[in-house]
This record gives C-alpha cells, sequence and structure tokens, in this order.
C-alpha cells in the first residue's frame, strides 16, 4: 500500500480550473494537469517541469515497512550484492520463493535467497564457498523481511 | 441520518523502549532487559521479565544492580533517535486504518474508529489486524483496547495488556454488561486514566477501591469531593464520552530545555555551550509550531545530591526587546542572563532554558526599532537553518556559541546503535 498524504504539492501555480483539481491524485498527476499562466513571454519548458529524480520514491515501497542493512561478507556476491553493499529490506512484502531475504538465524540476521520447494525450506547463499541453511522438522525459518534493492557508492578521488 | 456513537481505540506499544531494541537484537527476544533515562538513572522501560522480578518501573540502576547480576538483566541506555523513528512508523501505519488520529504519546494512539470499524469487519476484528499489521510492518507488539470513551478504551488496553486471553485486543462492545462490571470489580481505582496513586489514596479513603466503585459513585458527590476532572472520569466510565480526540496538539505556551550533564561543569565556557545549545533545540521547535517568544528564563543549578559541595541554584528571565523566534537574538539573550546568575566555584549539575511569553507568529508586533527589512533576512536565515538540519541531520549548521567539544553532552554508556537513522550504524546482515 502506498500513501500520498506527505506529498507536497506542487509549485503554486494559477489553474484554469476554479477549483482545486483532484486532490486525491498522486503529486506526479497533479503536477500534468496544471498550467502557469504568466504575463510576460511563458517558458517554453513550463509545460514540461517536474521534479528531479528521487532515490527514495525508486527503491522504498512502503516506507513505514522498509528498513536498511548493511551487507558484511561474500555469501550473496553471485547475485551482485557485495560485502558493504546496502540494501533495503520491505517487512511488509510477503516472502516467496526466490526471493532474496533477510532471516534470523540463531538470533543474527544472514541475507540468502530462499527456496520453497518440495517441501524443502532452505536459505541458499550465491557463492559456492557457502553451504546453504537447511530447516528441518521442528526447527522454524524465520523470515526478518524481503529485500527489494541494493545500493552502493564508488569512491572517487576527486 | 444519524451519526454512529463514538468508538474509540487506543493502541499503546508493549514496552516500547525495549521492544524497539529487540527488533533490531533478534537474539534479546526473552533476555530480561531494562532501558534506562537519560544519564542512565532509572529504568523507564522494562521487559515482562524483569517486570516478572518485581523491579517497579522508575527504579535507579545502581539500587537493581545486584538483582542485574543474579538473573543476566541487560541495561541500554534511552536512544530516542530510535525510539523516535519507530514511534513515526508506528503512527504511519495507524494512519492507514482510520482518519482521525490522536498521537498521545511516544507509544500511544486513539483513533476513532466507529466509521470505519465494519471495513474491517467489526471492532474487534479490525484490532486484530492493527496489531497483526504493526506487527508485520515495524515488529513492534502493540495491544488494542476498545471502548465507547477514551477512559473505557484506556481501561480495555490495560485488561488486553493484563489477559493473554484477549489476544492482545479487547473490545468492552463485545462483552455483556455484567462481565464488563466483573472486569471492573477486579481492577484497582488507581488503573483509571487521570485517576493516579495520590487520588487513589483519597478514594479508597472514602470507600472507593475498584473501577466499578469509581463508576458507581455519584457524580454529584465526586464533583463536590474532588472536582469536575473526576465526575467526568466516572461519566466516560459509564460509557458517555466527555473527551474528544485532540488532533491538532495545543500550540505550546512555553517551551523548555534542560538536562543533566554526564559530569559536573565548573568553568563558564562549557555552561554557555550547553546554553546555547538548548537555545538551538527550543528554538527550532518554537518555529515548527510558528510562534515567536518575547523571554528567555535561564537557570543553573549544583548536584543537591551531594550536600558535601557548595550548593547554588539560580534562574533569571531575559526580556526581549522584540518578540522573535531568532535562534542568534535568543542566544544572545540567554547568554546575557547566564552571565549575571554564574558563580565560580560551583559544581553545576544541570542547566536549562524556556522560552516563555509565547505568541502565534502570524499576530507579531513590529517594532520600532525594526531596521528595516531584518526581520524578513531572519526569517530566510532561520529557516535556512532548519532545512538544512532536518536534511542533514541534528546541529550541521549551528551557532558559533554552541560549540563543538559538548562535554556537557548527556551520559548514555550502553546507548544502542541508530539503526534507523545513521548510515554508519545499520544493522548487519552476513
Amino acid at each position: 500500500m502506498r500513501s500520498h498524504a506527505q506529498h507536497t504539492s506542487p509549485v503554486p501555480t494559477l489553474s484554469q480550473a476554479p477549483e482545486p483539481l483532484a486532490t486525491d491524485a498522486p503529486a506526479a498527476e497533479i503536477r500534468l494537469l496544471s498550467h502557469r499562466i504568466s504575463a510576460g513571454f511563458p517558458s517554453p519548458a513550463s509545460d514540461y517541469v517536474e521534479d528531479g529524480l528521487d532515490l527514495n520514491e525508486y527503491l522504498v515501497r512502503n516506507k513505514p515497512a522498509s528498513f536498511m542493512f548493511t551487507v558484511k561478507g561474500d555469501s550473496m556476491t553471485g547475485a551482485s550484492i557485495e560485502d558493504g553493499d546496502k540494501v533495503v529490506v520491505d517487512r511488509s512484502a510477503r516472502a516467496q520463493h526466490n526471493d532474496i531475504v533477510v532471516a534470523v538465524v540463531d538470533g543474527e540476521y544472514t541475507i540468502k535467497r530462499l527456496y520453497l520447494r518440495d517441501g524443502h525450506v532452505e536459505l541458499r547463499p550465491e557463492n559456492p564457498a557457502f553451504e546453504a541453511i537447511t530447516f528441518g522438522e521442528g526447527s522454524e525459518l524465520e523470515v526478518w523481511g524481503v529485500v527489494v534493492g541494493v545500493v552502493r557508492r564508488y569512491p572517487v578521488a576527486r | 441520518m444519524d451519526s454512529p456513537s463514538p468508538q474509540f481505540a487506543l493502541v499503546d506499544a508493549n514496552n516500547f523502549y525495549v521492544s524497539c531494541e529487540r527488533v533490531f537484537r533478534p537474539a534479546l527476544a526473552s533476555t530480561p532487559m531494562v532501558v534506562l533515562s537519560n544519564n542512565d538513572g532509572c529504568a523507564v522501560a522494562r521487559s515482562n521479565e524483569v517486570k516478572a522480578l518485581g523491579v517497579k518501573m522508575g527504579t535507579p540502576w545502581f539500587k537493581m544492580r545486584e538483582l542485574a547480576a543474579q538473573h543476566g538483566i541487560l541495561a541500554f541506555s534511552s536512544n530516542y533517535t530510535l525510539y523516535g523513528d519507530m514511534s513515526n512508523r508506528l503512527v504511519a501505519v495507524l494512519r492507514q486504518f482510520a482518519p482521525e488520529v490522536e498521537v498521545y504519546s511516544i507509544d500511544e494512539s486513539f483513533l476513532r474508529i466507529e466509521t470505519v470499524a465494519h471495513l474491517y469487519g467489526g471492532a474487534g476484528a479490525m484490532g486484530q489486524q492493527i496489531r497483526a499489521r504493526v506487527g508485520q510492518w515495524t515488529g513492534l507488539p502493540v495491544c488494542v483496547g476498545i471502548g465507547p470513551t477514551k477512559t473505557l478504551a484506556k481501561l480495555a488496553n490495560h485488561m488486553a495488556k493484563k489477559n493473554p486471553e484477549f489476544n492482545g485486543v479487547c473490545d468492552l462492545h463485545a462483552l455483556s454488561r455484567a462481565e464488563r462490571g466483573r472486569w471492573m470489580a477486579g481492577i484497582e481505582v488507581g488503573e483509571v486514566w487521570g485517576v493516579g496513586r495520590r487520588l487513589e489514596e483519597r478514594l479508597a479513603a472514602l470507600g472507593i477501591h475498584t473501577v466499578l466503585d469509581l463508576r458507581n459513585a455519584s457524580p454529584k458527590w465526586l464533583r463536590s469531593h474532588f472536582g469536575v476532572v473526576m465526575e467526568r472520569t466516572c461519566s466516560e466510565l459509564r460509557g458517555i464520552s466527555c473527551l474528544a480526540l485532540e488532533e491538532v496538539v495545543p500550540a505550546k505556551q512555553q517551551i523548555m530545555a534542560s538536562r543533566s550533564f554526564g559530569q559536573p561543569l565548573e568553568d563558564i565556557e562549557a555552561l554557555r555551550e550547553a546554553v546555547a545549545a538548548y537555545v538551538s533545540r527550543a528554538a527550532e521547535k518554537l518555529r515548527a509550531q510558528a510562534s515567536v517568544c518575547a523571554a528567555v528564563h535561564v537557570f543553573v543549578m549544583s548536584n543537591r545530591f551531594r550536600p558535601e559541595e557548595p550548593q547554588y541554584s539560580a534562574g533569571l528571565t531575559v526580556p526581549m526587546a522584540e518578540a522573535c523566534d531568532d535562534t542568534r537574538a535568543l542566544t544572545t539573550a540567554a547568554l546575557r542572563g547566564l552571565g549575571a546568575i554564574f558563580r565560580p566555584g560551583i559544581r553545576y549539575k544541570k542547566a536549562g532554558i524556556m522560552l516563555t511569553l509565547l505568541s502565534p507568529k502570524a499576530a507579531m508586533q513590529r517594532s520600532l526599532f525594526d531596521v528595516a527589512g531584518a526581520g524578513a533576512r531572519s526569517a530566510a536565515l532561520m529557516s535556512v537553518l532548519d532545512a538544512v538540519n532536518r536534511t542533514f541531520g541534528r546541529d550541521v549548521l549551528r551557532t558559533g556559541a554552541s560549540g563543538t567539544e559538548k562535554r556537557w553532552a548527556m551520559r548514555s554508556e550502553n546507548r544502542s546503535p541508530r539503526y534507523t537513522t545513521r548510515w554508519d550504524e545499520l544493522p548487519v546482515a552476513r
């Protein structure tokens, strides 16, 4: 579920409509519907104004349920998740077969790919040097959240 | 069409500070633990295991050290950054359920649910869905109490917390009148919202011991003995809603910022830094509520628990030439006040400031002496200051007077990482 409530309204402009346009619409739609009326020459770009790209919007599907983790170790390099990467973990997503998840094993967090097939429950690494964690009778898997994104910065010395 | 009679839900996080810590430390799920107040003084949150050992709220840590060693009780310093962030998440989830939400405290919110409960299959079912979604999304355990008044919702919440058979949600509407009476007869009157321990003793002297006793007392008689607030509480217990949801918190009449120092301070420079930092924080709040302030009160005190040291305590109110919300002017006033009350040779334990004589900024009177344009420039500077600090973290921009060393900072020896607000303190997954 997404919420638009906290979205601020776009740059104040004079609307040609007498009433405020759709208030429940996402801000992006409101922006497309508004026009500027100005006394001088209108800027040819004003009809195309958009907010800049927002990485939060791109990475976070559900803000109150999203948490960031730092990855340690090489167990997921095959999925392009490296030591030191930050991952976005969404607790509201239901974990399914083949999702990358953060799970709690022996009281610690682990990041692995979830395998749920033919009655087998496993947390599989993406690196042949590591072994899968299996869950037999009587041991329960605790998924903390589903990994929905990864971010990494590269040092640039300039 | 008649509007349906009011229905309130009180959603309250269980052992909130402890629960916040456990979200990020799953290994501690059943470890006895407490969270200590500022300066690691007293227990302000206890896990169920610690409650079971008989440790009361507010017990000083030094008094429970022995018990802690014996039972392996862990003590955490308060991590208000983390608790504030988790509280915001909790409220964000609650706002999806009901259009009207009153955030009553960091871990308690009232919801008006009579117009929306049917969407979830009734009030009790709605309560269970709230509990499930908050738990799933944030990791926080909550209990829900539902009743026709805020006082009854609060009571229902208490019942849900103390009695596992409710499975975390108690809807008083679902109980018969006789059942409600039996429950009320089993709960001490001090548990009622707004009664408290002191009034509990006075009520007991007059024969009122349980919630049921209070509900059955004559409102007129209560009014003559205890005043209108107690009469209202009695009405609320009878299901007559007297207290409305306060969605908009009224603007504060004064804003206070004070703290005990981690170690005593003796020289005025250190005190000046502390006072300037308090002014910055308070002025930020002042601007957030769109008020201006006409006087700054500053105070200092020594440690009264150290009678062998020279004792001193003083405060001074410094009026402003013109009511304002400018951190610089308020800091200047506060430091002038500090200079006037400072005495050398004292080991100061605490200092603070209070912004008083607040009024709405919109109604502000312009002074004869305002240099043309200075007001507008100040407003622009202050809004940049607040915006930068909001975006890049507290105190990235601040006045020179607040210093950089923070010798006066709060003692918090065992604070957990700020898991949700700092890039370098995120939880780690291997």
